[in-house]
């Protein structure tokens, strides 16, 4: 309790909470074991799936999805790796040039049922860039999207085939997603800021 | 680590963390070049300006090359095509191609410090393509692009560079960058192709070529500038064959994964004997593929930012 210049009685705010986990090591494996039966049961098989990691998460996560459906199916599903650096619909907007890191698809797109894969689905534009990154290496039969959380805020007409958790959210928050190979810890974060973000 | 230079004129100005970030993103780039469709979007709309005054045939193409793949409209002005013909001078060319906004312009030049005086005059950004005997940072950023895709790191290796030192802005650049990386450096030559006190850049000299290789990770062989031998630098070409002309006999002395590199063009039987060129060790076509992607990371590190360089 307080007394504030004016002479009126007020509380003081309850503390913010600044981050939670929302989803936790056992919700992250649940959801990608689901993810990978879902798209085998959509595409009626592995014969012409190959999956795409948007780096880096999105590439991490689609390794996981590639071994669980080849354990499901006793196949060797193609997997690829796309960094979508040099579609940015926002380069020369940063201060500085962003890091490019190294594409990897070393197989032919032709005829393939190609799943991207991505953590954190938010605006719609790096689902664009990866897009125009995948046509770029040939002519896929389908692109699908999976996402491991849909965050909502889209600013372009993309929506996601196969996602782990709907998560709304207010366009300060922030969402993290953390995974083991990257950084150490399965965890997915809400955090919420206090100021608006930059 | 982002780089934050504005202009790309010389090895000499770049700090090790520069050269680490040129050579990721060379690294990143390269695979562009290996898809069907090899163009990405990334600069779009930007112009690239090929300003060369020196015959070339390897660095304007691999710029035009590296500048198209990734979007950008390039266009190439030679010196027998350009004003310079009727007297115009080289600031004044340069006023005149900035008064139409490019966003690089890369110059060759046969004098020293010619990028950097243009660099005076223009808002784009200038990547020094060669000024006479000064520096080449591309060809240089190619070579240990190279290097280090074959042995790892390039921190302590051994290097020996052999030829015409003296005239070579070839060597001028790796001897700064490869120092800069914690590389050891040996030069081989005859004596008048040797400047007085180079050892004052941290570098060993050495007359005996095949005593030098023997414990070295790279062996880099330069050219002979037939066309710059008017001094009496030479008794004969075949005594300068004799004495450092890399052959398979000279080269049993050195280990086994040692690697051989070449800048090009070759004057085969001179400097470096056919069945050398054809060894596996052999990466001088590396080194051409390597210099697009190295002029590509070039071209997006200095363009991809809103003020890079202009802090």
């Amino acid at each position: 309790m307080g007394f504030d210049p004016k002479g009126v009685f007020f509380c003081p705010e309850p503390e913010i909470q600044l981050s939670s986990v929302i989803f936790n090591e056992k919700d992250i494996s649940r959801a990608v074991t689901r993810i990978a039966h879902e798209i085998l049961e959509k595409n009626k098989g592995a014969d012409k799936l190959a999956l795409v990691g948007i780096r880096t998460r999105g590439a991490t996560l689609a390794q996981r999805l590639a071994k669980k459906i080849n354990e499901i199916e006793s196949t060797s599903v193609s997997l690829g790796i796309l960094d979508i650096t040099l579609y940015r619909d926002d380069l020369g907007t940063s201060k500085q040039s962003p890091e490019v890191k190294k594409t990897d698809i070393s197989f032919s797109l032709e005829g393939k049922e190609i799943v991207l894969i991505d953590d954190v689905l938010y605006t719609g534009r790096t689902i664009r860039a990866a897009i125009d990154a995948l046509i770029d290496f040939g002519r896929p039969a389908t692109v699908q999207l999976g996402v491991l959380i849909d965050r909502g805020h889209r600013e372009l007409p993309i929506r996601p085939d196969y996602v782990g958790k709907n998560l709304p959210t207010s366009k300060s928050n922030q969402v993290q997603v953390h995974l083991k190979e990257d950084d150490g810890v399965d965890e997915v974060i809400l955090a919420k800021a206090l100021s608006k973000k930059e | 680590m982002p780089i934050t230079l504005k202009n790309i004129l010389g090895t000499r100005d770049l700090a090790r963390e520069d050269i680490s970030t040129i050579l990721d993103t060379a690294n990143a780039f390269k695979e562009i070049s290996t898809r069907p469709i090899k163009k990405v979007p990334t600069l779009r709309g930007r112009t690239v300006i090929n300003l060369f005054f020196e015959p070339s045939t390897r660095t304007r193409t691999s710029f035009e090359i590296a500048g198209k793949r990734l979007s950008a409209d390039v266009i190439n002005i030679t010196g027998s095509s350009s004003s310079t013909v009727k007297g115009e001078n080289l600031i004044d060319t340069a006023r005149n191609l900035e008064a139409m906004n490019p966003d690089i312009i890369v110059i060759r030049h046969a004098c020293a410090g010619a990028a950097e005086l243009i660099s005076h005059f223009t808002k784009s950004s200038i990547i020094n393509a060669g000024d006479g005997a000064h520096e080449h940072p591309t060809q240089s950023l190619l070579d240990l692009l190279t290097i280090q895709e074959h042995k790892g790191s390039l921190e302590g290796l051994r290097v020996v560079i052999v030829g015409d030192i003296a005239h070579s802005r070839v060597v001028r650049s790796n001897i700064f960058a490869m120092k800069t990386m914690g590389m050891d450096v040996r030069l081989v030559g005859p004596p008048t192709m040797i400047p007085f006190e180079i050892e004052r850049l941290g570098v060993e000299v050495s007359h005996n070529l095949a005593e030098a290789i023997r414990d070295a990770d790279v062996i880099m062989m330069l050219r002979i500038q037939t066309e710059r031998q008017n001094r009496f630098l030479l008794p004969s070409l075949r005594e300068y064959s004799n004495l450092f002309c890399l052959t398979s006999e000279k080269l049993e002395r050195a280990p086994e994964d040692i690697l051989i590199i070449h800048p090009g063009p070759v004057n085969r039987g001179v400097e470096i004997a056919l069945d050398v060129m054809q060894d596996k060790r052999s990466l001088i076509l590396d080194q051409v593929t390597n210099g697009v992607a190295i002029r590509m990371a070039l071209m997006y590190l200095l363009l991809g930012g809103s003020d890079n360089g202009l802090n």
